[in-house]
């Protein structure tokens, strides 16, 4: 029988606010254990959390992004449960009325294959703390607790069931991860937790519409960590179902190392939250006023971009994507464009010696010395004849090292281009003399030889020579040869 | 209204509560008191009442993104029956998954 994969994903993203979600505290990431932390996050009796308006705000910018409805009125409830990263007993979470409903994220499987992975809702809620379960530091029987990272915003996005392989499921995630950063709201570190996904999985016949029984999939740590760990899950339950037996329904944890799910330790009860609304908060009212002022402030959306940059600039699909990853490199680049009509060399520049660059330093964009107006500056000289496209390259470099201006660096490392006939005439000429054999065989026949010569002047000009005016010399010297010997 | 031993039974081991017999059945009947008063309420018409869970409908007070100072850690410890390094000191849970179920 074949299967048909059906996935549901739950990712938590840790909004890059600079306070906690009902309190004061910094969210700063490294800070020493529990000094982040006051009365409100502490869990003390009496205390009244205070929303924060910009977790809010960005909860609506996320939401107005992948064309979710902002609902005007959410509540914010109480899930109760017990554990030690909550001192509460309780995470503040929304329930029954989320602050974001419907929506969806257009992913391409393969290439001209648009597929529509509905959002189900979006909600705002709290983070817990952090457990410390390192043996070597404690006895085997204790844990650590740190409650800095307790009460940190958070917007949980749930998908529909409407994923249909773990290729879908990476690139669903990695469309999130580029729009949380590419709004500013979430830094996106899978690694680092501020951004983490848990995965439904059951399969179900070809052709049947009833959903199977589900696992759960929990601790993958990277983007293709949750691709490896569905693939994985469906082998599983394929060759559960392929034999006659039956899923069990369990939270199955992602072990990277071993490139296996395991069921989680422990007695697997039915969660019984108990949810109901916070009578400590009133409901969250959202004027269309500020949704409306929210839409009015976000940026022009990747996908968005990514078309016009196709239909307006002519790049590829590919090249387009590579350029539209990252907003810091998306909006270099259309600082780029807006002062040269060449958008592709352009993107050529980027997607070679920026990125290269980038790479090697391993740094941001922002930390680039070369900024985009020397790369439309470089562009022009290398249209202008003023230097080559080779040296232009070593020009960057320079620029990159030292923050000249293109022109200084131009100057500095003497690679204005020769492009004065008589002078290069002279040393076209030296060339000639200089490699005798190969004229008597260019003058045999051989053309293939003429960039042999056009090569050695280049290089004898180390790289300054206009290769143009190099060429056309060349030819007129060797045609006259070639006429005289006949 | 009565709620039955078995469900009374479960509220309790959510909220980590142990009774003997004798605590089960008090406690039962303190329940079932507090749930036959507020039951007056289902005395009235609601039919054309919203569910509401604040009567609050207004716009609730938001706090501007900005951070104040925290407790001192050793404020943060002064109560905690263990600690170390600045960290909590608790048994460890039996839960591995280590983080929101």
């Amino acid at each position: 029988m074949k299967f048909e994969t059906v996935i549901g994903l739950e990712v938590h993203a840790q909004l890059s606010t600079l306070s906690k979600m009902f309190c004061g505290c910094s969210i700063r990431f490294g800070a020493a254990p529990n000094s982040q932390t006051c009365p409100v996050c502490l869990g003390m009796p009496g205390v009244l959390p205070v929303t924060n308006r910009t977790a809010v705000e960005y909860a609506v910018r996320m939401g107005l992004a992948v064309h979710c409805d902002i609902q005007p009125h959410s509540v914010f409830a109480r899930k109760n449960y017990f554990y030690p990263d909550l001192p509460k007993g309780y995470q503040i979470s929304q329930y029954e009325e989320p602050i974001c409903l419907g929506g969806w994220i257009d992913v391409e499987p393969e290439p001209g294959e648009k597929r529509k992975i509905r959002i189900h809702r979006i909600h705002l809620e709290e983070d817990a703390g952090k457990s410390v379960h390192d043996e070597a530091y404690i006895s085997g029987n204790e844990t650590l607790i740190d409650l800095n990272r307790c009460g940190t915003p958070l917007i949980e996005i749930v998908s529909e069931p409407d994923i249909r392989s773990p290729k879908e499921a990476y690139l669903y995630l990695h469309k999130i991860r580029q729009m949380v950063r590419w709004l500013g709201i979430c830094d996106g570190n899978m690694e680092e937790g501020s951004l983490r996904c848990d995965a439904n999985i059951s399969l179900r016949p070809v052709g049947t519409t009833d959903l199977g029984v589900k696992t759960e999939l929990k601790n993958m740590n990277s983007m293709r960590g949750v691709e490896k760990a569905l693939t994985f899950e469906v082998k599983r339950q394929t060759e559960i179902l392929s034999e006659g037996g039956a899923v069990i329904q369990q939270t199955l944890l992602w072990d990277e190392a071993a490139g296996k799910a395991v069921p989680m330790r422990g007695k697997e009860e039915a969660h019984d939250y108990r949810y109901f609304p916070d009578p400590d908060l009133t409901p969250l009212i959202v004027e269309e006023a500020w949704v409306r002022e929210v839409g009015e402030s976000l940026p022009e959306l990747p996908d968005d971009r990514k078309n016009r940059w196709t239909a307006d600039y002519g790049l590829s699909d590919y090249d387009a994507s590579v350029l539209n990853e990252d907003r810091g490199i998306s909006d270099y680049f259309e600082d780029v464009v807006r002062e040269t009509d060449n958008p592709k060399t352009a993107a050529n520049w980027i997607m070679g010696e920026v990125l290269r660059r980038l790479n090697e330093e391993k740094t941001g964009i922002e930390n680039l010395k070369v900024r985009p107006g020397d790369i439309s500056h470089l562009i022009r000289l290398v249209n202008e004849g003023t230097v080559s496209h080779s040296a232009a390259k070593t020009v960057f470099d320079h620029i990159a090292e030292t923050g000249d201006t293109p022109d200084k660096a131009v100057e500095k490392l003497g690679l204005k281009q020769v492009s004065n006939a008589s002078e290069l005439g002279d040393l076209v000429q030296k060339v000639i003399d200089d490699n005798p054999d190969a004229l008597k065989k260019y003058l045999g026949g051989k053309d293939a030889l003429f960039g042999f010569f056009v090569g050695q002047a280049m290089q004898a000009s180390r790289g300054k020579a206009n290769p143009k005016v190099v060429q056309d010399l060349l030819r007129e010297k060797l045609n006259a040869l070639r006429q005289s010997e006949s | 209204m009565s709620v039955p031993l078995e469900e009374v039974k479960k509220i309790a081991g959510l909220a980590r509560l142990s009774f003997n017999e004798d605590e089960l059945k008090a406690y039962s009947g303190h329940l079932n008191q507090i749930l036959d008063y507020v039951g007056k309420l289902n005395e009235l018409n609601t039919d054309h009442v919203a569910p509401t869970s604040s009567v609050q409908d207004t716009d609730g007070p938001l706090r501007e993104d900005m951070v104040h100072a925290s407790l001192p850690t050793q404020e943060v410890m002064k109560d905690a029956p263990s600690h170390q390094d600045g960290f909590f000191r608790v048994p460890k849970v039996i839960q591995s998954d280590g983080g929101n179920p």
